[in-house]
């Protein structure tokens, strides 16, 4: 096996992804790579931050993960099961075992079930429990998302955005999963509201000792909450570090032009500083550049980056990169 | 870079406080926030939305009467709708014939309810096939969806093509009969194909929801998920179709026993006194007048139903 793949799946690993692919027919003889060979490794308990433009493949990616779409290629190992050969009670235990919050609090929750229908809809499907065990667990769960018990007999509409997406993160973990994808939980909130669910997350987080996936472009936000945070790029992962790491001392061309466009609270520092900017648009992904897919906006590009595609390779100790230009300068 | 430097610094500044720096000064816990509505079913909530809709209220209310008339107006009348009474023919209604009498001396109030029950017969029954038929075409056209969606829905489209008139005609001449029975057959032949576009396009629609694939990572199955989701999300729709289609269906009966491909004598609709009475109308007006009120209330009434249960069934209007 490829030693950079072999490095990256450690035994601690919660999740190990290799080679995942998830292409959509569009058209006759045609495909949208929307995931194209990504491989990833997410270790037990870390958050790992997921960051790239709209149409990036992250969410595909994330929802891949946990079998709400089938892979086109590829092999995701979840708890050292493959998730492809899982059948009967081992499926229905690997769905109790990995949940997903979603970026629409608007379209995630039924309207014409309750909150309490809503949240106690998991645990019908893998808990046994009687109506007055489930009210209960309901009340705590909600209780647990800074609710009240009674927002049980509410609908959904009834709420505001940061409520639903509070019972959006009591229905995922209603049924104790250990392995959450957060697929843009905060996207769609205004700031003040962002803050108090990303908090909720960190310490639902450390209460129940849970990994997450957090998929954002919200660059601030995932640095807030991450541990490890891997960049994509037209369904192609680019570089993968550590938090500080990679917000420090960004290496790929593409993690630099993004960390640049951070905003900063400082107005001086706001003012002075020099941004990278990217000229042209991002490529179709269903007719993707030869070679490197960031070839066409990337003032570094070599010779070399037409003809082959550049492939991730850790240029420091746990921090890897997807670039022809780390073969020369970093080495 | 250098900036990038900068920030990281003053972030660090910022992580350093220590932890006896901070206190807990206790959660919001929303204790404020109590909520005085008890907990209210679906079905309930959605009929105490209908109830404040005075309109649509007032149209079931004459609805039930128009059931009630054409359970029992014949037999309150006192008179067969078939018997026939030459000493009083045309009689303008009195006393003794409420809605008058018709050219061969029959008894119009009689008449006119035993009317409605066809009429009503062939609306309601016409509509529940049509939806029952269209609902499960549709459901199973948008479950699959691909190839098979794409044949289904071709179908849809050529069945929809054909007039209806010429489908009703060639019925009529290949069974060889005129009764309820074949023209309900005529009539929900290509009458499923709308509600069958609906429902589809419902259901296909459904299908990406997030609320869906919420269910597909709970582990829900297939089934259970078409049960309390998909149908639940679709069934309003389905109703309201079913009420808006109820009239369309009275109509065409109307209109088809009008031009004499309806209903036979010596049974009648609504379409077909109508009809009859058309000959007559220059010197008797109130012989249309009844059965055309008749299919004008019931169109009326079943419209506005139809529009008030649209509303009570979307929890999203509630006041």
């Amino acid at each position: 096996m490829d030693p950079v793949i072999e490095k990256l799946q450690n035994a601690d690993n919660i999740l190990e992804v290799t080679d995942l692919c998830k292409f959509f027919k569009a058209g006759r003889k045609q495909y949208l790579k929307a995931v194209d060979h990504v491989s990833i490794a997410i270790k037990r308990g870390e958050t790992l931050g997921l960051v790239g433009e709209s149409g990036c493949g992250k969410t595909t990616c994330g929802r891949t993960m946990i079998k709400l779409y089938e892979p086109t290629s590829g092999k995701v190992v979840f708890d050292g099961k493959d998730i492809s050969k899982l059948k009967g009670k081992e499926l229905l235990a690997f769905k109790k075992d990995v949940q997903i919050i979603f970026q629409d609090p608007y379209a995630s929750l039924d309207p014409r079930m309750t909150i309490g229908e809503i949240i106690s809809e998991g645990m019908d499907v893998h808990f046994r429990l009687s109506e007055q065990e489930k009210t209960a667990r309901v009340a705590d769960l909600l209780n647990k998302v800074g609710l009240t018990a009674d927002y049980a007999n509410r609908f959904a509409h009834e709420l505001s955005g940061g409520q639903r997406q509070r019972v959006g993160i009591a229905r995922a973990l209603a049924v104790e999963p250990k392995f959450i994808v957060c697929d843009e939980p905060i996207s769609a909130l205004d700031v003040s509201i962002q803050a108090q669910v990303v908090n909720l997350l960190i310490k639902l987080q450390k209460e129940y000792g849970l990994t997450y996936l957090f998929i954002s472009h919200d660059l601030s936000m995932v640095k807030h909450i991450s541990d490890r945070v891997g960049v994509m790029y037209l369904g192609s992962l680019v570089e993968i570090a550590n938090n500080e790491k990679l917000y420090d001392k960004p290496i790929h061309p593409y993690t630099q032009a993004l960390i640049s466009a951070i905003p900063m609270a400082d107005p001086d520092a706001e003012k002075s500083r020099s941004r990278i900017k990217l000229e042209g648009e991002v490529p179709s992904p269903i007719n993707p550049p030869p070679g490197c897919k960031f070839r066409p906006r990337c003032k570094y590009a070599m010779d070399i980056c037409a003809k082959e595609a550049p492939i991730l390779k850790e240029v420091e100790p746990d921090h890897f990169v997807a670039c022809h230009l780390c073969d020369k300068n970093c080495r | 870079m250098v900036d990038v430097k900068k920030r990281m610094i003053s972030n660090q500044e910022w992580e350093d406080i220590p932890d006896e720096k901070f206190k807990v000064i206790g959660t919001d816990d929303f204790s404020g926030d109590v909520i005085a509505r008890p907990k209210v079913g679906y079905w309930a909530d959605a009929w105490r939305r209908f109830k404040e809709n005075k309109i649509a209220l007032a149209a079931l209310c004459i609805m039930v009467l128009l059931l009630f008339m054409v359970t029992f107006g014949p037999a309150i009348s006192g008179y067969n709708f078939e018997q026939m009474d030459t000493n009083a023919i045309n009689q303008a209604p009195s006393a003794e014939h409420w809605f008058g009498t018709d050219s061969l001396g029959r008894d119009l109030f009689a008449r006119v309810w035993q009317a409605g029950r066809v009429s009503l017969a062939i609306g309601i029954v016409g509509a529940v096939v049509a939806s029952v038929v269209g609902s499960i075409y549709g459901g199973i056209a948008a479950y699959f969806g691909g190839i098979v969606d794409d044949i289904m829905m071709r179908i849809v489209e050529i069945l929809l093509s054909i007039p209806y008139l010429i489908i009703v005609i060639l019925i009529s001449v290949v069974t060889d009969s005129k009764s309820m029975g074949t023209m309900m057959l005529a009539l929900t032949l290509t009458g499923w194909c709308g509600i069958a576009r609906l429902v589809r396009g419902q259901m296909l629609q459904l299908k990406s929801q997030e609320f869906v694939l919420a269910a597909g990572a709970l582990g829900v199955s297939p089934i259970k998920t078409i049960m309390r989701h998909m149908i639940p999300n679709t069934i309003g729709l389905i109703i309201v179709a079913i009420t808006f289609d109820i009239p369309g269906y009275i109509f065409s009966e109307a209109f088809l026993s009008y031009i004499g491909l309806g209903i036979q004598p010596p049974n009648t609709s609504w379409g077909a006194l109508a009809s009859a009475a058309q000959q007559n109308f220059m010197f008797y007006p109130y012989q249309l007048f009844f059965p055309a009120l008749m299919i004008a209330l019931t169109m009326l009434s079943f419209t506005l139903l139809g529009d008030g249960l649209r509303d009570a069934l979307d929890p999203k209007l509630r006041k």
